[in-house]
């Protein structure tokens, strides 16, 4: 049994404007223990279907549609509030694009530590502070006990990402989403998280939901990949096997615009073209205006995701080699 | 901390002697005195009165002689009630600081808990009920209030005394005296507490829904936490944050009366005489009233910023 399971899940949004479909019929799976890459260009839906498995998405404004969320067999939408809520932090956990602001400025890193803690594993405030600096120390900040006692604004933004990390699996969770977890941080410092990431996957076992619009990232600690396009799954499938044969447009263009460190490239081939206005998509494929491969009947129709083999998924006229 | 305290009181000095130049000219240059005012006066005993007064003095000396007497804590003398300002303000200023404490602990009260409540449902009908008594509340004018609740409760149901801190003749003690005064607070709070619980309510609605947003209110939830400790101990306390220095700034409110309210209900305070001696002329009253309301919101500043650097610990002290 998978771990984690999206069926069909769909979330809109009412607002002045209209209704913006953020995400739509998003279908994939996270068996325990494994790494799935989320990657798509920006507003393509990645953090909402995040929030919506952490049932954090804002109520009423977004509306879930016929669709459902399984985590260990249990249906996450119609799980009572209080239920999803000891799940969360305690069995899934999550880190945020944006250290600084993700950590709350008046309380000290061990006090926001200790919460969870308090929460879930039931520890008492003294063997909750204890256990927060044994937490610093294990994701690599040294003077655990001075970095305690301090607060967020004196911290560096990569410290900061370590807290959120330490936060996030102190209670060993099964599964661990990190939404852009090293977009808002340098080079360097993006490097050492993904390392840490990698070092704590290894050794608790837990599975991960990695969202990023960096495939660099991806290639780095992912198992699979779901390529998400204007609110849908447009290709799907295990790393190596998607960036040795990538059979979607879209993640063609992806990869070809991906820097590749030690190749020199005169310039970087973007994919042209604009995503579509997520308040009025197009009936057809969403990909089309700026498909290079696009036939006759791609506006009209919209490609369901089809399995091509054993675990390799596209949704695409062309790659089918379906005959418009 | 204490440096940063000492260094801003240091600071107060140059700050309050500009404070005072600006009071004492404003107040000299203006045309007309208290001897002026009362034309019963025969030419020769205007002249003696201004002699009197040093009121014929050039306004540079008169500045200096006030500022010399300043220094020494002597405000000045009331020309129209005959006794030391610091006497006839130590006489009002109470009744005042009684009447303000009291609206002040509950219009605050009233407002962080309607302004709480309200953002935690935006848009619902409580929220709605709610915005439409504060607009209602904030667009009344004072004096209209004041006279319909005078109508209502003191006259047309008799519960409560027309205005007054005592009933006329009253010579009650001990608690009857509090009891007494107490029934006679009621209305002049009711209407003070309603016109100014209006914009405080929307302020604090406001900064909620604001820290109600923020990324740590949600990494809070993130962690399952209960949504009582989301709301108290992540969101409530940003949200109070920015409403420090709107309290820092109520310090000189506290004293400094209200004028159309203790007017019309006959409230001893110093708004009264605030406005008698603004129709007398009394300027050694005026001049030193503001100046002391001057210092006030002085200290009131440093005090918010003191407790702001203790509530928020990225504001560091220096
Ligand atoms: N609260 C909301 N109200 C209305 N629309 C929303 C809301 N939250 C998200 N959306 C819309 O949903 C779409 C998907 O947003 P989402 O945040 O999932 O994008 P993303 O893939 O995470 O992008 P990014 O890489 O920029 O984080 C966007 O078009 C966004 O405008
Ligand atoms: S379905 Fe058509 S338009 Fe869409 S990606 Fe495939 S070829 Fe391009
Ligand atoms: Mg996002």
């Amino acid at each position: 049994m998978k771990l984690l399971e999206f069926d069909q899940l769909s979330v809109a949004f009412d607002t002045e404007a209209g209704t913006v479909r953020a995400v739509q019929d998003v279908s994939f799976d996270v068996a325990a223990g494994e790494v799935l890459g989320v990657v798509g260009e920006s507003g393509c839906g990645k953090s909402v279907s995040a929030l919506a498995l952490m049932g954090l998405l804002p109520r009423p404004a977004a509306r879930i549609a016929g669709s459902a969320i399984r985590f260990g067999g249990r249906s996450l939408l119609d799980l009572p509030a209080d239920e999803l809520r000891q799940l969360r932090g305690n069995e899934i956990a999550m880190i945020f694009q944006e250290p600084m602001s993700a950590l709350n400025p008046v309380l000290s890193i061990g006090e926001q530590l200790c919460e969870p803690l308090i929460a879930h594993r039931r520890l008492t405030p003294r063997a909750a502070w204890a256990q927060a600096e044994a937490l610093i120390a294990r994701v690599g900040i040294a003077r655990p006990a001075e970095i305690a006692r301090a607060f967020p604004h004196q911290l560096s933004g990569g410290m900061l990402q370590r807290v959120m990390i330490a936060m996030a699996i102190s209670c060993a969770p099964r599964l661990l989403i990190a939404d852009e977890p090293t977009t808002a941080l340098d080079v360097t410092i993006q490097a050492q998280i993904l390392e840490l990431l990698r070092e704590l996957r290894r050794e608790q076992q837990m599975a991960m939901l990695l969202i990023t619009h960096d495939l660099g990232v991806i290639a780095e600690l992912a198992d699979r990949v779901a390529v998400m396009y204007a609110g849908r799954v447009v290709e799907q499938g295990p790393v190596r096997e998607l960036f040795r044969n990538p059979r979607h447009p879209y993640t063609r263009g992806l990869l070809a615009s991906r820097p590749v460190p030690g190749r020199r490239l005169a310039r970087l081939a973007a994919i042209p073209g604009q995503v579509p206005d997520p308040l009025s998509l197009p009936p057809g494929c969403a990909f089309a205006a700026r498909c290079p491969e696009r036939r006759t009947d791609c506006e009209q129709r919209r490609p369901a995701l089809r399995r091509l083999d054993a675990d390799h998924r596209v949704a695409c006229f062309a790659a089918e080699g379906v005959s418009a | 901390m204490r440096q940063f305290i000492l260094r801003r009181l240091l600071m107060m000095v140059p700050t309050l002697l500009g404070a005072s130049a600006v009071i004492f000219f404003l107040f000299a240059l203006t045309p007309g005195d208290f001897v002026d005012g009362n034309y019963m006066l025969t030419e020769a005993r205007s002249r003696e009165l201004k002699a009197l007064y040093g009121l014929d003095q050039p306004v540079l000396q008169r500045y200096l002689t006030w500022l010399g007497q300043l220094l020494h804590g002597d405000l000045g003398f009331s020309l129209q009630y005959q006794i030391p300002v610091t006497q006839l303000l130590d006489q009002y200023l109470w009744h005042s600081f009684l009447l303000s404490l009291t609206v002040l602990l509950l219009y605050w009260g009233l407002s962080l808990a309607i302004g709480i409540s309200s953002a935690l449902r935006p848009y619902s009908w409580y929220d709605r009920l709610v915005t439409l008594a504060v607009f209602a509340a904030m667009s009344f004018p004072v004096f209209f209030l004041c006279l319909l609740l005078i109508k209502w409760f003191a006259v047309d149901l008799q519960w409560l005394p027309v205005g007054g801190m005592q009933s006329t003749g009253s010579e009650a003690t001990g608690l009857a005296r509090i009891g007494e005064i107490a029934l006679h607070m009621v209305l002049p709070v009711l209407a003070l507490v309603m016109l100014q619980s209006g914009s405080l309510t929307r302020y604090v609605r406001a900064s909620m829904l604001e820290a109600l947003r923020l990324d740590c209110v949600r990494t809070a939830r993130a962690k399952g936490l209960k949504e009582r400790t989301v709301i108290l101990r992540h969101a409530l306390r940003n949200a109070l944050l920015p409403l420090i220095t709107l309290l820092g700034l109520e310090l000189p409110g506290l004293f400094s009366g209200a004028i159309i309210t203790e007017k019309l209900f006959n409230w001893p305070g110093v708004g009264h005489i605030h406005v008698d001696s603004l129709a007398a002329r009394d300027y050694p009253v005026l001049m030193g009233f503001t100046l002391f309301l001057a210092v006030l919101t002085i200290v009131g500043n440093l005090l918010a910023d003191i407790l702001y650097a203790a509530v928020d610990p990225r504001v560091r002290l220096r």
